[in-house]
């Protein structure tokens, strides 16, 4: 309740406390974190909402969640392990492949639905206001919930695999799947704000970038290993985020070769640099953006 | 001043007009350049007022300079035509855009209703809905889980929580969509328009809600075109008008103003074909003398003249009769008394007139609207052209009888002992 009885009457207007001030341009490190927190039940339910949404009303329900990397697995296998026969450092193709899909699709609809936020929830973002960093948040909270059933699948298939006598041998470094996945959520939501910043004004973006993940996709080591690129391009490989990422991840999970840390770390700062940026841009653009979307 | 929990100082808002998106990246160069020179920005011009039909220049003021506070505890009613800058006001009080200059400093929770059921997702049932909007609009979910029985109960659609609100009529799922929004406690309260929506009994509900909500010593600010609600609900009043801050004080006043208003601004409201229309149009009495007052229950005359600008085989004319609150209260039409208006050639000038008999409206200003027209479309329509008052005379009523406010119409009666 408001307490009445506490106005300061005394005091002048200058001293005045005020909950809120909306002024034109707020500077560029006034970030509410605090405010975020107190909407986390918010972030919960649309977590859930999503969730919930998505399966109503089909047939095989969540089974959707380990159908679409399987079938992607089954084509890769097909197309780039059989025909292309690209090899795959003496995994099995199954194996190798899924590791590899399962890592990158977290990755990549991350920063798909993120990219879209202001595009797509303009009309609740056009009434009522709650902290805008709420919605691509939420969008990454339920991408994990689908990651880790995949990831679960994942384990299955792997130790199948592993019964059936294949070489495969899950290291200690498996201790590090947790920290890959927060990078890969942090850094699918940097770039995925940014993009929604920016799309807020510069609508042909959201062309680029669907397309743009898929060409990625293919500059990452998802359907090959790292140790296939010929030395003097690996360098171009090894500037993209992703790559040290999705490699400790197949070689946490497979045993294929050793982490790299120095790698790792450039894509730890890469990824913090980026988040940082892509909050400061959403939270100058969240302000306006109804009047350019 | 210091008990204000609102306060807007030098309050402006630009807007761009037209697509935004072609030559916005020229734009942002050219403003970065001026920028990086230390000169003002070109696109941004000051001191043109908005008025809808303005088209020069690309950007528009949809408010300026609004100051004024609002102190803890009152109801402000805001008032003004469309385009006024009313819900650019709210939006900006409600976060959702920021403004181009000036401060906005507010004390307390605010929450605001722009709109009911913002959020809501088809394929979730009721109860998850009334979280999820809860959420949305402020509430944590123990706050929402606490209130769940009462929300549920206000909004009458206790049988179908679980259903999904796809499956809702509009009406309920207006209702349940209000129900949350109602039961929001926040220190400022805004709303907006929202109590148009649902049925008769509904927005009665709805009304009494609001006023239950802003006698417990809420802060609230509302924004409505029904005068009526306006009235009913608040203390004090803003007028706006293009853009800017006509007039403020107690809510009697700016009603009276607001309505003065929208009828003295010059431009009447024209539209239709034109192969017919109007020359002149007036109001006179029995002696066919011009006037614009009658006593209740006395009969006037509107004489008209319309000219063809090309052959027509008929036309039918209309008179419409509005209240000071621009509510439809009568209407009239030659066809009705079996009055025809039939092959006007080009050129020629018709004149027709009609004694309205016994009018039995309630004493206030009325305003009519006349249209030109047949089933095949509008020739011409004036809107609210002629103003007249009625006053109370003593044909039916024989006492005192304060009728703004009350009944509408008065009806003819006859008594007898049985």
């Amino acid at each position: 309740m408001l307490n009445h009885g506490t106005s300061n009457h005394n005091t002048s207007d200058a001293d005045e406390v005020w909950t809120m001030v909306l002024k034109p341009k707020r500077s560029l490190f006034e970030i509410n974190l605090k405010e975020l927190w107190q909407y986390r039940d918010l972030i919960g339910l649309f977590v859930r909402r999503d969730f919930v949404s998505k399966y109503k009303q089909t047939i095989l329900g969540p089974i959707w969640f380990i159908i679409q990397p399987l079938l992607t697995t089954l084509m890769f296998t097909v197309v780039f392990g059989n025909i292309a026969g690209i090899p795959t450092d003496g995994i099995p193709k199954m194996l190798f492949y899924m590791a590899g899909i399962v890592g990158w699709n977290y990755f990549s609809t991350c920063l798909n639905d993120t990219s879209q936020t202001f595009i797509k929830n303009a009309s609740i973002f056009g009434k009522v206001y709650f902290p805008r960093l709420a919605m691509p948040i939420s969008i990454v909270i339920s991408n994990l919930v689908s990651f880790v059933i995949q990831f679960l699948f994942l384990l299955g298939f792997l130790a199948y695999f592993m019964i059936q006598g294949a070489d495969v041998n899950p290291g200690p470094a498996v201790l590090l799947i947790p920290f890959l996945v927060l990078i890969i959520a942090a850094m699918g939501l940097g770039f995925g704000i940014i993009i929604s910043s920016l799309t807020t004004k510069y609508r042909d973006l959201v062309h680029l970038v669907t397309f743009g993940v898929t060409l990625w996709m293919y500059a990452t080591p998802v359907i090959y290993p790292l140790s296939e690129i010929p030395e003097k391009y690996r360098m171009f490989v090894l500037a993209n985020p992703m790559t040290p990422i999705i490699e400790t991840f197949k070689t946490a999970l497979l045993g294929t070769g050793s982490v790299n840390y120095m790698q790792l770390l450039y894509s730890l700062g890469f990824t913090i640099v980026l988040l940082f940026a892509g909050i400061l841009i959403f939270n100058k653009v969240e302000r306006t953006f109804m009047d350019t979307v | 001043m210091s008990d204000a929990v609102i306060k807007f100082e030098n309050v402006s808002k630009q807007y761009r007009l037209g697509s935004v998106g072609t030559g916005t990246l020229s734009h942002d160069l050219n403003r970065f350049l001026a920028k990086i020179r230390g000169k003002e920005d070109p696109t941004q011009k000051v001191g043109v007022v908005n008025t809808l039909n303005s088209r020069d220049g690309e950007f528009v003021w949809a408010l300026q300079n609004i100051n004024f506070s609002l102190n803890d505890g009152e109801v402000l009613g805001v008032v003004g035509k469309n385009g006024a800058g009313k819900s650019t006001l709210l939006k900006l009080l409600s976060k959702v855009t920021a403004p181009t200059t000036g401060e906005i400093k507010v004390k307390g929770r605010i929450a605001s209703l722009l709109e009911v059921g913002t959020g809501f997702h088809p394929e979730l049932t009721g109860k998850e809905n009334i979280y999820l909007n809860g959420a949305i609009l402020g509430m944590t979910k123990r706050e929402i889980t606490s209130k769940f029985d009462e929300i549920v109960d206000f909004s009458g659609v206790s049988k179908y929580v679980d259903t999904p609100v796809k499956r809702y009529s509009s009406g309920m799922y207006v209702r349940l969509a209000f129900a949350v929004a109602a039961h929001l406690e926040p220190e400022i309260l805004i709303v907006d328009e929202v109590l148009a929506v649902g049925d008769a009994e509904f927005q009665k509900k709805a009304i009494g809600k609001m006023q239950s909500v802003s006698k417990s010593g809420r802060t609230v600010l509302f924004v409505s075109h029904n005068l009526t609600a306006v009235e009913q609900l608040c203390t004090r009043g803003l007028l706006l008008q293009n853009g800017l801050l006509k007039m403020e004080g107690p809510i009697n006043d700016i009603t009276t103003a607001y309505k003065k208003a929208s009828v003295n601004e010059n431009e009447l409201r024209r539209s239709g074909t034109r192969h017919v229309e109007f020359l002149d149009y007036k109001m006179v009495n029995l002696d066919r003398k011009q006037t614009d007052e009658v006593y209740l229950g006395e009969s006037f005359v509107v004489e008209t003249v319309f000219k063809a600008k090309e052959n027509v085989d008929y036309t039918d004319l209309t008179l419409d009769i509005r209240n000071d609150s621009n509510e439809f209260i009568g209407h009239i039409t030659n066809s009705d008394d079996l009055f025809e208006v039939k092959n006007i050639n080009k050129g020629q000038e018709v004149k027709v007139s009609v004694t309205v008999k016994d009018i039995s409206f309630a004493p206030g200003t009325y305003y009519i609207s006349l249209w030109l027209g047949n089933n095949y479309g509008t020739y011409d329509y004036i809107e609210n052209c002629l103003r007249f008052s009625i006053k109370q005379g003593d044909a039916f009523i024989q006492r005192p009888y304060p009728f703004d406010k009350r009944a509408k119409t008065v009806l003819r009666s006859e008594w007898l002992f049985d």
